[in-house]
């Protein structure tokens, strides 16, 4: 066993645990935090995809000892954020989500392009998704999504 | 959780580092990103029995520029490059490849580094780094040495590492100001490895001019009959297409990069290698 500390969604957690322990099922399993999903385990699909220090990052590539010392926020953790409170919202009107398996990594995407990239325009927001898969929306959804919320945050809406 | 059990030490310093692989008995790993090495644990491809993380290691993600080049640590991340947060003295190149490498969310975790000791074949840094002729720092148990880009990668996934031994940094050349560069990665989706990547860098002014090719089942290669038609060219034209595109098969045949059966393959990486010299004699 290695103790390992990480800041999860604003709150310091310490905890013993093998070494072989991805962080997605520290925070699944350890703390109850099911919404980070698990899908392809090898950093392919992004459904595992978290905020690591501020930056997405596959919570099932990553081990739990190695986080030692980050800042880990996941769906559960945004209240209070307006940028993500815009991003959810622009979600839901573009449908952007059907059976949410890959919603919480497509929302960490979509913060990252949004936060990093307010330039970015259709194609440059497809290419930014490529790393998140989703079998249900066909994308169109979660790219209309994710420009409409450039759209509002630029606009200061 | 997927990986078979190991055992896990984070090292302070390079030299803990090394001092923790010394110790160990079976196989003892470095970990830097994961993002190579949390897949084959997953897999359980990998079944190490010790992985020594490098993550604390502040020397290792030190960056140095002077006038001839820079020395990028290990342990710097793609996505450092790829936002131009480390001096880039290849006019771009660097950026551009680290751009292409994987996802966001992978490039803010995997290293230089790390890439290149995974040494996976179709991987993006080291045909960058062989055609630019940077070279890898070493540390061992032994020592420090240097060994060239174009001389370490031996085998798909082997380098000429011993075991013990952490690559400490990179040393990436200056460009000279005339100098140019073309990059085509050819890949079935954004973020995919390559099928094929060539690389061109012609400085002339430093008497340099290499090509490099990387795919699937070999070890990354350099071009040499390529480069030379590149060095005289004087600018593109479409006549040189064919003639590249031919010396690139040669070169393909006598390295064995592709099977000589393979016409598909070998069309892709001749293909390839034509587009990313026409870039870099169109600038
Ligand atoms: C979905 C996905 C897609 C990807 N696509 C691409 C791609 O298109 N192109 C590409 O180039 N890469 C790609 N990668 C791999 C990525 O670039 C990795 O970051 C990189 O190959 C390994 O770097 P790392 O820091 O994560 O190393 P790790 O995974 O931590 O380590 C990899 C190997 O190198 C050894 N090692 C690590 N650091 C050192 C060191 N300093 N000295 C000696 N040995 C060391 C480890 O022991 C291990 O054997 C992809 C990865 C994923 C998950
Ligand atoms: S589960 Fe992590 S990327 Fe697929
Ligand atoms: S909504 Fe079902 S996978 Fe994307």
């Amino acid at each position: 066993m290695t103790s390992t500390t990480i800041t999860v969604n604003g709150r310091a957690v310490t905890a013993d645990v093998e070494p072989r322990l991805s962080l997605a099922d520290f925070l699944r399993e350890h703390e109850g935090l099911t919404g980070t999903h698990t899908a392809c385990e090898h950093g392919v699909c992004g459904a595992c995809t978290i905020m690591l220090d501020g930056r997405p990052a596959r919570s099932c590539i990553t081990l739990a000892v190695a986080a030692h010392g980050t800042d880990v926020r996941t769906v559960e953790g945004w209240d209070g954020d307006g940028t993500m409170a815009t991003i959810r919202d622009c979600f839901r009107k573009a449908h952007a989500v059907q059976c949410g398996y890959c919603t919480p990594g497509m929302l960490a995407t979509a913060y990252d392009i949004v936060t990093r990239l307010p330039g970015a325009d259709r194609d440059r927001i497809r290419l930014e998704l490529s790393g998140n898969l989703c079998r249900c929306t066909g994308y169109i959804g979660i790219v209309d999504a994710i420009e409409t919320a450039i759209a509002e945050i630029e606009g200061g809406s | 959780m997927k990986p078979a059990p190991f055992d896990y030490a984070r090292a302070e310093s390079l030299d803990e580092a090394v001092r923790l692989l010394a110790a160990a008995d079976g196989d003892a790993r470095p970990l830097a990103g994961g993002q190579s090495l949390g897949p084959m644990l997953n897999l359980r491809i990998a079944r190490p029995t010790l992985l020594v993380d490098l993550s604390p290691v502040a020397e290792l993600r030190e960056v140095s520029e002077d006038e001839d080049g820079v020395t990028i640590g290990a342990s710097v991340v793609h996505s450092a490059i790829e936002d131009g947060e480390v001096p880039d003295p290849t006019a771009g190149l660097m950026r551009r490849a680290a751009s292409g490498i994987a996802y966001r969310a992978v490039r803010n975790r995997g290293t230089v580094g790390g890439s290149l000791a995974h040494a996976d074949p179709a991987g993006d840094w080291a045909p960058v780094m062989m055609a630019l002729g940077a070279s890898l720092g070493i540390r061992g148990p032994e020592g420090g040495r240097s060994v060239e880009a174009d001389a370490f990668i031996a085998d798909p996934l082997t380098t000429v590492l011993e075991p013990g031994e952490i690559v400490e940094a990179i040393r990436v050349p200056r460009l000279s100001s005339g100098a140019s560069w073309g990059h085509c990665k050819l890949c079935v989706k954004p973020g995919d490895f390559a099928e094929s990547l060539a690389v061109v860098v012609i400085d002339p002014d430093r008497d340099h001019c290499r090509v490099a090719l990387a795919g699937p089942t070999h070890a990354p290669i350099l071009l040499e009959e390529v480069a030379g038609t590149v060095a005289d060219a004087n600018g593109w034209s479409d006549a040189l297409a064919g003639e590249i595109k031919d010396a690139a098969g040669r070169g393909i045949a006598a390295a064995g990069f592709a099977d000589t059966g393979d016409r598909y393959a070998i069309n892709v990486h001749s293909t390839v290698t034509v587009r990313a010299a026409r870039e870099a004699l169109s600038r």
